[in-house]
């Protein structure tokens, strides 16, 4: 074998693994949703995160604007603290909500943002006060058996 | 029986200390090789040409495997998910399998048997046929020579080629569930995007891989080194190297997913 | 003899995990000569190339190579030893991946900074030296043992040695190639100013060629003088060996047992 041919072939090689990492990247990963990485952090804290993890979505009008980067629980106050790392191109004001939300029946949990009317716009650091847990399947139905059986009891009274 | 046990006693000692000597050797084995590493970035033809033997030769058997394997991801996976009626998840599942597991892990144990084996036998022979004694006559130093360029085409290697085996079975998955089967395609490629994470799931795909690759070109080079100089020494050289650079894969694989994955 | 030996060996004792490998070796190689160093197999003659070659160090004793003692170089010393110094090893140890052109470039690619287009002259002078001129696109696995050889000699000389090894130079090749290469480690010498030894047990075709011989006989020296001296020794144990013998002091018999004991004759049993 040539050393012409030998290069030609290492090259065909190692530009075909380059590519194929890159096609993992942004075909198979979600390297093209992402934006430029320049984030600020900011929390809120939550009653109840049901089944929200790092790494989730936080969405603005269906949109991706950032992600969960930790979950931690706070003693003091018995609730979630999540912090969440927003796209610096994305400004949010102070009275924002902040809600988890499930894509789908069964989907994934992500956080949903609702912008509010205030001037100030969220800094890194701070925290979100506006905030709505996750909707407990559980307790939906409990609450639903509990209206159910009091309407039962409502009606024989009359 | 005390005159029958003693021995056998001895010899369970002698064989752990066996096993010791031989690992610090081959510890020491390695410090070297990355010691004398200075000529192979000097003279990168050296490292080209074994790119060559180490990589673009194993490449069809990798494209091959990773092509077969995401098709049977994508037919396993369907007949799964179908029951739950999410049909629609098939893409992560193939996706997710791949790049953190199946990819790095088959194509390390393909590589151990194509290239592995390749490098262990023919440094077994250079050492039989004194070509290793000759060069150390020519004041050329073998480590530096033979053994660390080897080294590095197989740390280059291996990433790239677990890289084209996933993107390849992602193929055969997609192929056979949106091709053949039916599944939207818009959902399999949104849900794999939404659910794989470029630094959680691909790169620690590629950090096991490069674990993988330095791992096996280790245990190959070493025991072609190490190898007795006869032709049953070079044989038996090569089964130990594929045997156990498996093991090693498998149980690297699961230290390293224990460490990545914890917090899933 | 010449004023001062090329290579000189004091007392050299080597052992091997306690096994006594060579014991008061003495020797003393002048310039320019052509010296044998024979014995049975086993007799330690490789061990005492691997010791000037710096492979291994003497556990007592000492190396002289062209004025300097081997056992306090250091790896670099060493290397810068062996660039001075060409092997043939027994099977010629080519290297199988590199072409003819390739395994006589090899040394001169490694050490040296020269263009191609010298590198080009220098191999094909050194390959026309042993008749090979042609071959030079061939790869190892086309040549025959002797071709081989051939090469490997070429190889070896390839930077102009001070000093020529041959480990077991005739070693399974046919009587004409034997013959072939025993005249040019001769004329190599000669022509080159090089100074050669060679380890070898094929008495007749060394005694042709040697200026010197040293006998060892398990990891000592028992004699040694010019090829008529060893011809006419008559030592018993240079004799067996020079004249081929199946008996003599080098017995055909392994250690063993009395016979009709092995044979469970003796009555009782044996073990």
């Amino acid at each position: 074998m040539g050393r012409s041919m030998l290069d030609l072939w290492v090259g065909i090689f190692v530009v075909a693994g380059m590519a194929a990492l890159v096609i993992l990247a942004f075909k198979v990963g979600n390297m093209s949703s992402m934006g430029s990485g320049e984030t600020y952090e900011i929390s809120a804290n939550f009653d109840n995160i049901g089944g929200l993890k790092p790494r989730a979505p936080i969405k603005s009008a269906g949109v991706v604007v950032g992600r969960v980067t930790s979950i931690e629980f706070n003693n003091e106050r018995f609730t979630a603290k999540v912090k969440m790392a927003v796209e610096k191109n994305f400004k949010f004001p102070k009275d924002t909500t902040a809600s988890i939300l499930t894509s789908g029946l069964l989907g994934e949990q992500y956080i949903g943002l609702e912008g509010g009317g205030d001037d100030q716009m969220l800094k890194s650091g701070d925290s979100i006060r506006l905030t709505q847990s996750a909707v407990v399947l559980e307790k939906l139905i409990s609450q639903f058996l509990f209206d159910k059986a009091a309407e039962g009891g409502d009606a024989k009274k009359k | 029986m005390p005159h029958r046990t003693l021995p056998s006693i001895r010899s369970i000692g002698a064989n752990a200390i066996d096993i010791v000597l031989r690992l610090g050797y081959a510890a020491r084995f390695i410090g070297l090789t990355i010691a004398h590493s200075g000529t192979s970035f000097a003279r990168p033809r050296l490292i080209i040409r074994e790119l060559y033997y180490t990589g673009v030769l194993s490449l069809i058997i990798i494209l091959v495997s990773g092509l077969f394997v995401g098709m049977v991801l994508g037919l396993q996976g369907y007949q799964t998910l179908t029951t739950y009626g999410s049909e629609s998840a098939l893409g992560v599942l193939v996706a997710l399998s791949l790049v953190r597991e199946l990819g790095p892990v088959v194509s390390a144990l393909l590589f151990a048997s194509r290239a592995g084996s390749a490098m262990t036998a023919e440094i077994g022979l250079m050492k039989a046929t004194e070509q290793l004694s000759a060069m150390e006559m020519m004041a050329v130093d073998p480590i530096a020579r033979v053994v660390a360029p080897r080294f590095w085409a197989g740390v280059i290697s291996m990433p790239l080629l677990a890289a084209m085996f996933s993107a390849m079975g992602v193929f055969g998955g997609y192929v056979i569930g949106v091709v053949l089967i039916g599944v939207d395609e818009g959902s399999f490629w949104s849900q794999m995007q939404g659910a794989v994470d470029v630094r959680e799931d691909i790169v620690n795909g590629v950090i096991k891989s490069f674990v993988f690759g330095v791992a096996v070109t280790w245990i190959a080079l070493f025991e072609g080194y190490d190898a007795p100089p006869t032709a049953e020494g070079v044989s038996g050289a090569t089964t130990r190297t594929v045997v156990t650079s498996s093991l090693a894969i498998l149980g690297l694989d699961f230290i390293l997913t224990s460490f990545m994955f914890r917090g899933m | 003899m010449a004023s001062e030996p090329l290579i000189e060996i004091k007392d050299v004792n080597f052992a091997y995990a306690e096994r006594p490998i060579l014991t008061g070796i003495n020797m003393s190689i002048p310039r320019g000569k052509v010296v044998a160093l024979m014995g049975i197999s086993g007799s330690g003659k490789t061990t005492l190339l691997r010791l000037m070659g710096g492979v291994m160090k003497p556990t007592t004793g000492e190396v002289w190579i062209n004025g300097e003692c081997t056992s306090k170089l250091d790896t670099q010393g060493i290397y810068r030893m062996r660039r001075r110094m060409g092997m043939l090893f027994q099977f010629g140890a080519l290297f199988t991946d590199l072409s003819v052109y390739d395994n006589v470039a090899f040394q001169m690619r490694e050490h040296t900074g020269l263009p191609e287009s010298m590198i080009r002259d220098l191999v094909m002078m050194k390959l026309h030296a042993v008749g090979l001129r042609g071959a030079h696109k061939l790869m190892p696995a086309e040549l025959s043992g002797g071709m081989a050889r051939r090469v490997a000699l070429a190889r070896a000389i390839a930077l102009d040695p001070m000093i020529m090894m041959y480990d077991e130079p005739f070693t399974g090749l046919d009587p004409i190639s034997l013959g072939v290469i025993a005249n040019l480690v001769r004329e190599l010498n000669d022509t080159l100013g090089t100074t050669s030894l060679v380890v070898t047990h094929d008495v007749q075709e060394a005694l042709d060629v040697v200026d010197y011989v040293y006998y060892l006989s398990d990891g000592k020296m028992m004699a040694h003088g010019t090829p008529e001296e060893m011809r006419a020794n008559k030592d018993p144990l240079v004799y067996q060996f020079v004249h081929g013998e199946a008996e003599g002091p080098v017995a055909y018999q392994y250690p063993s047992k009395d016979f009709s004991d092995d044979l469970r004759l003796g009555g009782r049993r044996a073990a």
